[in-house]
């Protein structure tokens, strides 16, 4: 029984916070407020643009956002940066996505290769709700939505041996880290769902000793890969492949017969192959930094200091 | 029984105390690994939570009722010692064979839910059962007066149960920043052991004392004759 209170104190200290959380206010106008299992979900709009969010509380928190009367223009950077993977893989065929969001990457994805089969991957069965209700998320028979949890998922896949040639890795925001999506094993198992010229585009948030961790677990299982930068925020797209790395040239050539193809969705592919920075290169984290694995994965407490 | 007692070492009960604080300890250091263990194979969701905190309160709750009813014969420090080492043996399992056991779950289960309710079963049923016996039994040691006994068991709890807090906090704070998961279970089950190891040599130590101490009677009485 005192176990019991333990737990119930855990719980109450948990109600406190995420009540306070909910309590301050809110920019734009709410159009639509849920706590799911995982989360409050808030869908805001303000000025033509419409934002899934999952806490109030900081800047950093707006999952995906969406022109209202532009759905088909990227908003976020980062999700612009993903397309750097085309230059891996110029023409995927099957896609994997894990972490939804508003939906809005599978969406575009779709109008761009309405011949590719698009599986996406999320933990919570309400933002999926949300995605279809505000976010217009498309499905048909290719384009599907899993709720489960993006581990598992992948576990399952290896063995049933699915192969992708896009796995996309959007399950981490700046508030909570999944750590058993960031170890060793976990990126062995999704390195085993790559074809051949399967390319594995992360969208991380790593700060301090655990974009150095995180580097080391990615070299570890891939080999070199590309980061992919922005300067003006601490989130990166880690770009990695089964095979090498495509030559520099190759990149170049490939960015420039994408242009045209991608400049409606506000992506300038030329631009951001600029950004890419190849490890083989540059690798700017430590010889001797530890490997993140199912043993060691203490990325939250990593990602404070 | 006080005539037990007279004879005891003056250290058993702040012993015994130590000895429940590193069980209460342990169990939540366990339990909060548990979370860990599972995340690869049922993810961490929720119900993963669930699963281990029903799990760990049922055997719990067995054991209490097991350690109640085994402090009814001949208790003694040497069979409480003894309830530690199992504890600790039984722990190892977590730490050697929790990869394969989960595999097998994972590939029989579908449902996340069900598969990590087993999964956890068969992890931390038995070691958790043989942790829930600590607090009964060392009730059973502790009281020696009936009016005494509500305050000892009041004690008792405080201290295991503070030592559930410490071991909540101090391994997701800092024991998974600085060691592997494994690692941890092998110190938890070695404390375990070391500390059933005490008892059993406090257990010895009394009985020679009390040997001593009766063959000085005797001796005493046979010079009195």
């Amino acid at each position: 029984m005192n176990k019991l209170v333990t737990t119930l104190l855990i719980v109450i200290i948990s109600n406190v916070l995420i009540s306070s959380a909910l309590s301050t206010q809110a920019m734009g106008k709410t159009i639509h407020s849920e706590r799911s299992l995982y989360r409050n979900i808030l869908v805001e709009e303000y000025s033509g643009l419409r934002c899934l969010k999952f806490n109030v509380r900081s800047a950093k928190t707006q999952q995906s956002c969406m022109l209202v009367d532009h759905p088909q223009r990227l908003v976020f950077n980062y999700t612009k940066m993903l397309f750097s993977s085309l230059l891996i893989n110029p023409n995927p065929e099957r896609i994997l996505i894990i972490g939804l969001g508003g939906g809005t990457m599978s969406n575009v994805l779709h109008q761009i290769y309405p011949k590719a089969s698009i599986t996406n991957v999320e933990i919570d069965p309400a933002v999926i709700k949300v995605a279809r209700n505000y976010f217009g998320f498309f499905e048909n028979e290719d384009i599907t939505a899993v709720a489960q949890d993006g581990r598992i998922f992948v576990k399952r896949a290896a063995i049933t041996k699915q192969k992708y040639d896009w796995i996309i890795l959007d399950a981490f925001n700046g508030d909570y880290i999944p750590e058993h999506l960031m170890t060793q094993e976990f990126l062995q198992e999704a390195k085993s769902l790559l074809s051949d010229n399967g390319v594995l585009a992360a969208n991380t948030f790593s700060v301090s000793e655990l974009y150095d961790y995180e580097s080391a677990t990615y070299k570890a299982v891939f080999g070199d890969f590309f980061n992919v930068k922005n300067n003006n925020n601490n989130n990166r797209i880690i770009l990695a492949s089964a095979k090498r790395l495509p030559k520099a040239d190759i990149i170049a050539q490939r960015a420039k017969s994408l242009k045209a193809k991608l400049s409606p969705f506000n992506v300038n592919i030329i631009e951001i192959n600029r950004k890419m920075i190849s490890t083989a290169t540059v690798q700017d984290w430590p010889q001797a930094s530890p490997l993140l694995t199912d043993q060691y994965s203490p990325a939250n407490l990593l990602n404070l200091k | 029984m006080t005539n037990e007692n007279n004879n005891t070492v003056a250290w058993q009960n702040p012993m015994i105390y130590l000895l429940a604080f590193s069980s209460g300890f342990c169990i939540m250091g366990i339990e909060l690994l548990g979370g860990r263990i599972l995340a690869p194979f049922f993810g961490s969701s929720v119900h993963i939570w669930g699963s281990i905190i029903t799990v760990f309160m049922l055997s719990l709750s067995f054991g209490y009722l097991a350690g109640g009813k085994l402090s009814t014969k001949a208790a003694s420090l040497k069979r409480y010692g003894l309830i530690f080492i199992c504890a600790g043996i039984a722990v190892l399992p977590v730490a050697f064979s929790a990869q394969s056991i989960m595999e097998a779950i994972f590939l029989a289960i579908e449902d996340t839910r069900y598969g990590s309710l087993l999964a956890s079963m068969a992890l931390f049923f038995v070691p958790t059962v043989i942790l829930g016996m600590i607090s009964p039994y060392s009730v059973r040691l502790l009281v020696t007066d009936k009016n005494k006994s509500g305050q000892v068991a009041g004690f008792l709890y405080f201290v295991s149960t503070l030592g559930s807090a410490l071991g909540t906090i101090i391994t997701s704070f800092y024991l998974v920043l600085w060691f592997e998961v494994n690692d941890i279970i092998m110190a938890f089950s070695t404390t375990l052991m070391v500390l059933g190891l005490i008892a059993m040599i406090f257990h010895r130590v009394n009985q020679s004392k009390s040997c001593l101490n009766s063959h000085a009677i005797n001796q005493q009485g046979a010079a009195n004759e």
